[in-house]
Formats: C-alpha cells, structure tokens, sequence
C-alpha cells in the first residue's frame, strides 16, 4: 500500500491493541468481554496485515503458533469450569469470588467506583476467551491472505 | 423516548437502506466493500442507540472491520471492477 496508509496504520495500531486489550481486561465491569475484545485486537491485526502487504506478515508470525494459542484458549478455558468443578459445587463454579486472593475482593455496596479486583473466575475466563478469539479470528485473515496471494490459482 | 429518539432511529435506518443500495449498485468493487462497512457502523450506532453496547462492540470489530479486511484481501487477489 501507500505511504499514507503505512503512517495511519502505524499511528492506529498501538491505540487498537491497547483499546482492545482494555475491554478484554474489563469485561466483567463494562460492557463488552473476551469476543468483543479479541475482535478488536484481530482488527488491528488485519489493519497491519493490509496495509504491509501479506510477505511481511507470514516472514513474522507463523499459522502453527496461532493454532497452538487458540488450542491454548480452549484449554484454559475448559480447565477453570473443571475446577469448578473441584473446588465449588458445581461445573463452572465460581471458587475465587469473595476468597480474598486473585479477584477475589467482595465489591463494596452503594454507588462507588468499580472495583477491578473482583469477579472471582470470570476475569480469567475473559482472558482465555480473548486469546482463542484474537487467534482464531487472525488466522483466518492470515489463511485468506495466503489464499489470495498465490497467482497460479488451478 | 423521546420524539428526538424516534426522528435520530428512522433517520439511522434509512442510512442504513441508502448505503446498502450503494453497495449493490457500484460497479467498483473496492468502493461497494467501502460503502459496505459504512452500513455496518451504522448498523452498530443503531444498536447503540437501542441500548446494546455489548452487541453494538461485536458489530463494529467483526462487520465493520474483519469482513471489510476479508473483502478487500479477496479483491485484491481478483479483479477490482466488475463486469457486465
């Protein structure tokens, strides 16, 4: 692409990664969580990929490692509802809420202001959701791309 | 709910019709992609103002952005103007 779109893309991309990263960290207070989140900070990804041109990409950041970081998502994910399943009750059981460790303070009562130290396992949930989410929906530009870069199409 | 709220609603989703018409009938592909997109922010606005700011996230990250970046590969790989 043009100079122009490289110099829009440079000044956009911290600003996306970080707006991203900040409704991952927060879904559990404001709106928005590990979908939202992760969508944002794979757009910033793609906004990378078109205007550098897809050679740039793929000599920096490999499918295989992606793949690995979204099978790294579904099993964390999977692994906190297992214990749940241990330390609560129930499947899913939220063990962390008002224990008073990681995310574990109890939110005050009456209109204050939010609390990030709380929300027991949900938190953590975001973070796995956000990492299957950013993965998943960058390979798939990333297989596209490659797809698309190929000329002798048969 | 306002009569302003009822005005800005029809006046979103008549935006919403007029952008997408204009990327049924431009002949540049690039510029219907464009034009595309402008539909789905207006689409996220819409849910905003309907008081759905989790769907209205979803919608600007993965209609506004990810489907025009998907587009704009595919086009880039093919032809930019369409043919009769």
């Amino acid at each position: 692409m043009t100079k122009i779109v490289k110099t829009t893309a440079n000044i956009l991309f911290p600003f996306t990664m970080i707006f991203g990263l900040y409704v991952i960290a927060h879904g559990h207070l404001t709106p928005g969580g590990g979908f939202q989140g992760g969508a944002i900070v794979a757009s910033g990804c793609a906004l990378l990929l078109v205007a550098y041109g897809s050679p740039w990409v793929f000599d920096h950041i490999k499918d295989k490692r992606l793949a690995t970081f979204e099978s790294l998502g579904a099993i964390g994910f999977i692994t906190i509802g297992l214990l749940g399943l241990i330390f609560g009750a129930v499947f899913f059981g939220n063990f962390l809420a008002g224990s008073g460790s990681l995310f574990g303070t109890t939110p005050a009562t009456g209109s204050t202001l939010a609390d990030f130290n709380t929300g027991g396992v949900l938190p953590l949930m975001n973070f796995a959701v956000g990492v299957k989410v950013i993965a998943g929906l960058f390979v798939i530009i990333l297989v596209m791309a490659y797809a698309s870069s190929i000329k002798e199409w048969s | 709910m306002g009569i302003e709220f009822l005005i800005v609603n029809i006046l979103l989703v008549i935006l919403i019709v007029i952008a997408s018409l204009v990327a049924v009938l431009l002949r540049d592909l690039l510029a219907a992609a464009i034009a595309l997109a402008a539909m789905s922010l207006l689409l996220s606005l819409e849910f905003f103002l309907l008081q759905a700011p989790d769907v209205a996230i979803a919608q600007a990250g993965v209609g506004a952005c990810l489907t025009t970046a998907i587009v704009i590969i595919a086009i880039k790989g093919t032809k930019r103007m369409e043919e009769e």
